[in-house]
């Protein structure tokens, strides 16, 4: 029997390192990249440690407030850059370098095909999109940043065999979305999903960075991609590390196999209070669903293609007077693709707000937070009760097209209209 | 520690998140965990933590814990819950759960195995679960002895692990 490419990275880094790897064991594996957060910092003194396993293999950004909106935060952050200086970190981005890190890091080549990683964030399954194993931990990190290690239960693998051509305003999320309606968001849970197939070439890098994003809404531990050219072109002046592409064995063994044809999707709208909850827009719209205020970033849809497809839609319109956008594109790289590409003047003529990169609005941290009864329709990841603000608002899931043409007409509807 | 708790059980169903047990209001005013423990199911079951008693145990249906890695067992262990079972349970939650020296029990089939309000005696080490008030038992597969997780669970935690490796080479 051959192996997954999760189980194939999860081997090459298994201590002592095993030739195959059978799903369900447990084992130690070396870790390539971790991230760090000011409660690591904490407890490294507590335990009177002086060095952390690698200071170049750590990345550091704050991203959830960014900048500080109170005191509390700013503390947080301050530790954060003591912990950088005091452990020698080479790779830490203050603000106006900064990004959200499933953005930045990618973008700043520190992860390639193979890698086995471990950050402190649950939408770390990002990386995945580069053909990495990545997962998220918490507490862990401790762990991680002394020893460069973490056990690992070697995880079942499922395949989605994706096909079909993607219709007209419709991106990785879309997808993402008609998964966790049809099979729930419980389907990978605890696995390693992998998503192969002929679409799974032919789709955006974007596209897939967002799937990976989205896969710990699918419950799954490693959100996994092949690499292709697509990949290496991005990586092409973003690292010097070499790297062999992983795939999975012709004999590999899937625990389940699903086969998704896109042809018929429409842009899905996921309604409260979980990504399950989701329904093609033609159907929703019917609903006329009043909404309050638009967000368009995030890890998940805060890039170029994401903004592009806002400003296609939103071109020559304006925002309707009662409601407000938000823009916020997830890095300071994607910030600056933007401003050139002539896309800043267009959501300004349409009166969007434009923010800086930050996690805020997304985990209802600070920077649009809504209040009881407000509903947002949003290109972010959660739509639980009380995420993005008071435990009485509403949040919609859906893409960066959708979003865009609702905020036009104040209501949540189709824009394949504008197309 | 003990490996076995027996106490009244709260049943809650599927696909508890992250955000109906430490939701983002105890964040955004940067709360203790004794604080945050009044909010944990604030949303879908308002007055809830009013009634909880210590050694309670919450059971879970599928998925419990999705969502963010926020650190969401701090308040409902400030709560007095003794231990969480599940259908199933989110992978960082259930991490999170054992490396805070919290006991968890992955149980499929419970839901059928209880109700509301009765005494279960649950066994973490053995995956033996008795139900008292219906006089019934039930086995699930526990963690191996032998694997890591077991041996966090035992040391009390990954803190605990790593202070008695750090704090005896220091001593």
């Amino acid at each position: 029997m051959g192996m997954t490419i999760a189980e194939k990275i999860i081997a090459t880094h298994s201590i002592p390192q095993k030739e195959k790897v059978i799903p369900g064991e447990y084992l130690w594996a070396k870790i390539d990249e971790t991230n760090a957060s000011n409660a690591g910092y904490k407890l490294l003194k507590k335990l009177g440690i002086k060095e952390v396993f690698d200071p170049d293999r750590i990345y550091v950004v704050y991203d959830h407030e960014a900048p500080p909106p109170n005191i509390q935060i700013a503390e947080k952050v301050s530790e954060i850059r003591r912990f950088v200086k005091e452990y020698g970190i080479t790779h830490w981005y203050e603000f106006g370098r900064h990004g959200i890190l499933h953005q930045l890091f990618p973008e700043k080549g520190y992860a390639v095909p193979g890698d086995l990683i471990a950050m402190t964030d649950s939408h770390s399954t990002t990386y995945g999109f580069l053909n990495a194993a990545s997962c998220p931990i918490n507490i862990e990190l401790i762990y991680v940043l002394i020893k460069g290690k973490l056990w690992f239960k070697v995880p079942e693998s499922i395949k989605f065999e994706l096909t079909g051509k993607l219709p007209e305003m419709c991106v990785g999320k879309d997808i993402l979305l008609k998964i966790a309606c049809d099979y729930g968001t419980d389907v990978g849970l605890y696995k390693s999903i992998e998503f192969l197939g002929p679409l799974a070439s032919d789709m955006s890098l974007e596209s897939r960075w967002t799937m990976s994003n989205m896969g710990v809404e699918l419950g799954a531990k490693f959100a996994i991609f092949e690499a292709d050219k697509k990949t290496s072109d991005f990586l092409k002046g973003r690292t010097n590390r070499s790297y062999t592409p992983v795939s999975a064995d012709p004999d590999a063994n899937y625990k389940k196999e699903y086969a998704i044809d896109v042809t018929n999707l429409e842009p899905m709208v996921a309604c409260p209070p979980d990504p399950s909850n989701s329904k093609p827009i033609r159907e929703l719209e019917k609903e006329k669903i009043k909404i309050h205020q638009g967000f368009i970033g995030s890890c998940t849809n805060g890039r170029m293609e994401d903004l592009k497809m806002a400003a296609n839609v939103l071109e020559g319109n304006k925002v309707h007077h009662d409601v407000r956008l938000i823009i916020s594109p997830a890095s300071m790289e994607v910030w600056k693709d933007a401003l050139k590409a002539g896309l800043f003047d267009i959501f300004i003529e349409s009166e969007a707000l434009i923010c800086h990169p930050t996690c805020g609005p997304c985990s209802g941290l600070h920077m649009g937070i809504l209040a009881s009864e407000e509903r947002c329709i949003s290109c972010s990841n959660r739509n639980f009760q009380g995420r993005m603000g008071s435990i009485d608002s509403e949040v919609y899931l859906a893409n960066a097209a959708t979003v865009a043409a609702s905020v036009i007409e104040g209501v949540i509807v189709d824009p394949r209209k504008y197309f | 520690m003990s490996f076995v708790f027996e106490g009244r059980i709260w049943i809650f169903g599927d696909d508890i998140n992250t955000d109906l047990l430490k939701p983002q209001i105890t964040r955004v005013r940067n709360m203790t965990d004794a604080e945050a423990a009044k909010y944990v199911m604030f949303a879908n079951r308002p007055g809830w933590v009013k009634k909880v008693k210590p050694g309670d145990i919450i059971v879970g249906g599928k998925n419990f814990g999705c969502g963010s890695s926020r650190f969401a067992i701090g308040p409902i262990k400030e709560l007095g819950i003794s231990c969480i079972i599940a259908e199933s349970m989110s992978r960082i939650f259930f991490r999170n759960a054992i490396n805070y020296g919290f006991p968890v029990l992955i149980t499929p089939g419970i839901t059928n195995f209880c109700q509301e309000g009765n005494i279960l005696r649950i066994n973490i080490i053995s995956g033996v679960i008795q139900n008292i008030t219906k006089q019934k038992e039930m086995n699930v597969e526990p963690l191996p002895e032998d694997s890591p997780p077991m041996q966090i669970l035992k040391a009390g935690g990954i803190l605990s692990q790593l202070k008695q490796e750090y704090m005896q080479k220091k001593s």
